[in-house]
């Protein structure tokens, strides 16, 4: 370990003018620690805070810990989830100096990439264990239940080379391979013909495993169905319930080849990650069973509780301490799922969940709507998850956009005076007030946001973004930030982008914001994937301070390291295997793995009155059995209990921004900015009852509403606007998640 | 919804070749008194029609004294910047309508918020 570790750190002898830049930075990682509250000691202590050497930068316990043993003795070594350092402290005073002064400044190797750490005397490290969650009631993780060798039978019974059209069904889902024995598990209703066994029952191989789970009392009859799942390196399963009415309880599943990170939700938001090591066997009963999802995040690596060589056991629910995780990377994991046919309906406990009982089917979001294929399709689903949801959500959405993004400000304020500019999806009317030497309006297509405009006393007026009532060339410039990403088709999208060309004099400019793909950018990632873990519920929407209060993507227990999410860039249509064409719903705080997508927006608790106005509020809320409230606390990833619904209701939307403009006091513009919010160009006035708004799976405390979004990958906002003659692309950039252009309307056209 | 604002605005049902300017119905009105700001105003007045502020003045029964035609060197009248000022930025439609001068199509003013949407036919 010794050699190697002087082969990470290279001690480079510094120049003045190193040493110049050396204290530069360090007092930027001072000033970075501050605003995580961690303060730093003057005087030398046993304990260090290492910027730079945390899990959230991708550096592993087993790397950081080698550099840092060669100092000295460690007492502990603390690394929190996603942070970007870490604490350490050591058994004597001397062995943190000697730390100090060699790794200071130095590079760690990780993996391919390499760091530079920054070290910090601390006069303490608190390290706040989080409750940890107990695992779901019903569940049961048995380790090594299979012996190597039963493993490579097993794996070996498997053949996937079989032909694609054998009737044993292999199916080449997107995100995994899988095969079915016994009863083939459709994809496209989420159950089995029951009347149809297929030709090929559960290998033979899987007998004695089989017996030994009836022996053991896991399950007291044999199963009759297995499918087999085969995950490489990053793929994953969308969060689910195995179908009530398909399959007896309990259900089982072998992980054989290598270790993984399952996490299992309960509909109030409790969050469960459970480290499934090869050869383990989990048993899902009950509650466990039938009321919790479980699902794999795709990713490459998970951050799981570093294996203690003295203690073997590396259960779960350990997870719940910080200060002994390190990350693992994925390998390719085979599961073998065991489960028995049911042949009469389900009768559990746990109606909400169960589709026997009257609850919608299985797989989460009760139904997604698909990607419109026409027009009306397009408008309608715009109505559905867009128009409706932002007056829905209109007042608690325009708590959390306050503060406009600095590079909108800036093009605002590069206006001349007296110019005439038109915030087309003003939201919550944050940019109308910017440049107060500018004659402002706004428009959005939810009144309610509008209305908040009309509050703020800016100019403002209800209309689609795609019918703008605005005579042509009238604006000297006009933005529409976060707002062309909510048309559902690519025709709609550039009529938004035609309509804010209309309204532009010759020589006019017009910026634009929209969501992007990309959450990462040049080894940056967004904030909105960044406050995955600090959001506090009750206050995300106060930091003001970021611009974009807004942005949101990837899940917050995984990792998003660089490193895995490059691998994971090529956007894949839809998640949800079986659901084809359906709109997946994305997970607040995570990465997008698809282009289209429902994100949803968790109402705050206490703004009831919408739920009122949903139809139907009434039946969701059933699932309270075990109302286990999620209040406050808990939201770092990792440890199980993160609260879902809290991270996201952070940031509700993405690439939202919100803004005011210019226009001192003319405009009322409608309030939240968010992108516009609903422009659609159907015309809808009615704001009718969102009935479907509410989703049935999450809600229990707060009401969920899903958005449509398509997010936009790299250089593809440049390529809508080009295809509109009569404008140049002045210039692109990436802002924090969004893809950005500022056009300028050509003189002769 | 400000005159300015009115003076912006323009009926887009389709087939609509002159909806502009608006002919405003109230039904309440009310002048809020804002801070005179006479640099802002002259630099506005270029951007307006003036003719159809004159005429949404009528109707609303605010027109007093403003002249029929733009007075030349405004920018430093400040007698005549201060009626437009009153005129643009203080007057307020609360309820009423927008009407379409060649439709007839109606859009209602509620607290004081145009709503300009229009049905899926009419665009």
């Amino acid at each position: 370990m010794d050699a190697s570790v002087e082969n990470n750190v290279k001690t480079v002898r510094r120049s003045k003018e190193d040493k110049k830049v050396l204290r530069k930075q360090l007092k930027a990682s001072h000033t970075l620690l501050k605003h995580e509250g961690i303060s730093t000691a003057q005087q030398p202590t046993k304990s260090l805070v290492v910027a730079n050497g945390g899990l959230g930068n991708g550096v592993s316990r087993e790397e950081l810990s080698a550099a840092l043993k060669e100092m000295g003795e460690l007492e502990t070594l603390i690394m929190h989830p996603h942070k970007p350092y870490a604490f350490v402290t050591y058994r004597s005073e001397e062995s943190a100096r000697k730390a100090h002064i060699h790794l200071n400044g130095e590079k760690l190797q990780c993996g391919e990439t390499s760091v530079t750490l920054y070290l910090s005397y601390v006069d303490s490290v608190t390290c706040e264990e989080e409750a940890s969650v107990p695992l779901p009631e019903g569940l049961v993780l048995v380790e090594d239940f299979v012996s190597p060798e039963e493993e490579a039978l097993l794996l070996a019974a498997i053949d996937w080379s079989s032909t694609i059209n054998d009737v044993t069904a292999q199916k080449a889902l997107k995100h995994r391979r899988v095969k079915h024995y016994g009863f083939e598990f459709r994809y496209d209703n989420n159950n089995v013909d029951k009347d149809k066994p297929l030709p090929a029952g559960i290998p033979r191989d899987c007998l004695p495993v089989l017996e030994r789970c009836v022996k053991n009392k896991h399950i007291d009859i044999m199963p009759d169905q297995l499918t087999v799942n085969q995950y490489e390196s990053g793929q994953g399963i969308p969060p689910h319930v195995d179908t009530h009415s398909a399959f007896e309880d309990p259900i089982m599943s072998l992980s054989l080849g290598a270790k993984t990170v399952m996490e299992f939700r309960h509909p109030d938001g409790l969050l469960a990650a459970v480290v499934l090591p090869e050869r383990s066997l989990l048993v899902m009963k009950g509650e466990s069973r039938y009321l919790w999802t479980h699902g794999i995040t795709p990713r490459k690596f998970d951050t799981v509780p570093a294996r203690d060589p003295q203690s073997p056991a590396h259960t779960a629910p350990d997870l719940g301490t910080h200060s002994n995780l390190t990350l693992s990377k994925r390998g390719t994991r085979t599961s073998f799922t065991f489960r028995k046919i049911r042949h009469e309906p389900c009768r559990c406990a746990f109606p909400s969940a169960c589709d026997s009982q009257g609850a919608p089917p299985a797989p989460s979001p009760p139904s997604p709507p698909s990607l419109p294929c026409c027009h009306a399709d397009a408008a309608l689903l715009e109505k559905e998850y867009v128009h409706r949801v932002y007056n829905a959500i209109a007042s608690h959405f325009s708590s959390t956009r306050h503060s406009p993004w600095p590079r909108v400000c800036h093009f605002l304020s590069s206006l001349p005076p007296g110019s005439v500019l038109a915030d087309v999806g003003c939201g919550n009317g944050k940019y109308l007030g910017v440049n107060p030497a500018v004659i402002a309006i706004g428009c959005d297509r939810s009144s309610a946001l509008v209305q908040i405009c009309a509050e703020r006393g800016f100019q403002a007026f209800v209309s689609d973004a795609l019918s703008v009532p605005l005579q042509t060339a009238s604006c000297d410039a006009c933005i529409s930030i976060a707002v062309i990403h909510h048309f559902s088709t690519q025709e709609r999208r550039l009529a938004a982008v035609q309509e804010l060309v209309r309204l532009l004099k010759p020589g006019g400019r017009a910026l634009i914001y929209v969501w992007a793909f990309e959450q990462e950018y040049n080894k940056q990632r967004s904030k909105y994937l960044k406050d995955q873990n600090n959001e506090h519920p009750e206050n995300h929407s106060t930091p003001g301070n970021t611009p974009e209060d807004s942005q949101e993507p990837h899940r917050k227990s995984s990792i998003p390291t660089s490193r895995h999410l490059e691998d994971n860039y090529t956007p894949v249509d839809n998640i949800q295997d079986g659901t084809e064409g359906k709109l997946s719903v994305h997970t607040n705080r995570t990465a997008f793995n698809t282009q289209d997508l429902l994100v949803p927006w968790h109402l705050k608790e206490g703004k009831k009155q919408v739920e009122e106005e949903s139809g139907e509020g009434g039946k969701k809320e059933r699932r309270k059995e075990k109302s286990r409230k999620t209040s406050g606390s808990a939201s770092s990833a990792y440890s199980s209990s993160s609260i879902d619904k809290l991270d996201c209701k952070t940031d509700p939307s993405p690439g939202l921004d919100s803004n005011m403009s210019s226009g001192a006091g003319l405009d009322t513009s409608d309030a939240t900015r968010s992108p516009d919010s609903k422009p659609s160009p159907s015309g809808d006035t009615s704001q009718a009852s969102s009935s479907t708004l509410v989703s049935e799976l999450e809600s229990i405390p707060a009401p969920v509403f899903h958005r449509y979004y398509h997010v936009f990958q790299q250089g593809e906002l440049e390529q809508l606007c080009t295809q509109e003659a009569g404008v140049t692309v002045q210039s692109s950039y990436h802002d924090q998640g969004n893809w950005c252009v500022i056009l300028e309307k050509v003189t002769q056209s | 919804m400000k005159l300015l604002t009115h003076n912006l605005l323009t009926s887009h049902v389709k087939g609509v070749v002159k909806g502009y300017p608006l002919l405003i119905k109230a039904t309440e009105v009310k002048v809020n008194e804002v801070d005179f700001n006479p640099q802002f105003v002259s630099r506005m007045i270029p951007k307006l029609e003036w003719s159809a502020l004159v005429q949404a003045a009528e109707e609303l029964g605010q027109r007093q004294d403003l002249p029929a035609e733009l007075v030349p060197e405004y920018e430093n009248n400040e007698e005549f910047l201060k009626k437009v000022h009153r005129v643009l930025l203080e007057v307020e439609v609360i309820e009423g309508c927008l009407r379409c001068p060649e439709s007839g199509r109606e859009f209602p003013i509620s607290r004081g918020i145009p709503n300009m949407l229009l049905s899926e036919d009419e665009v």
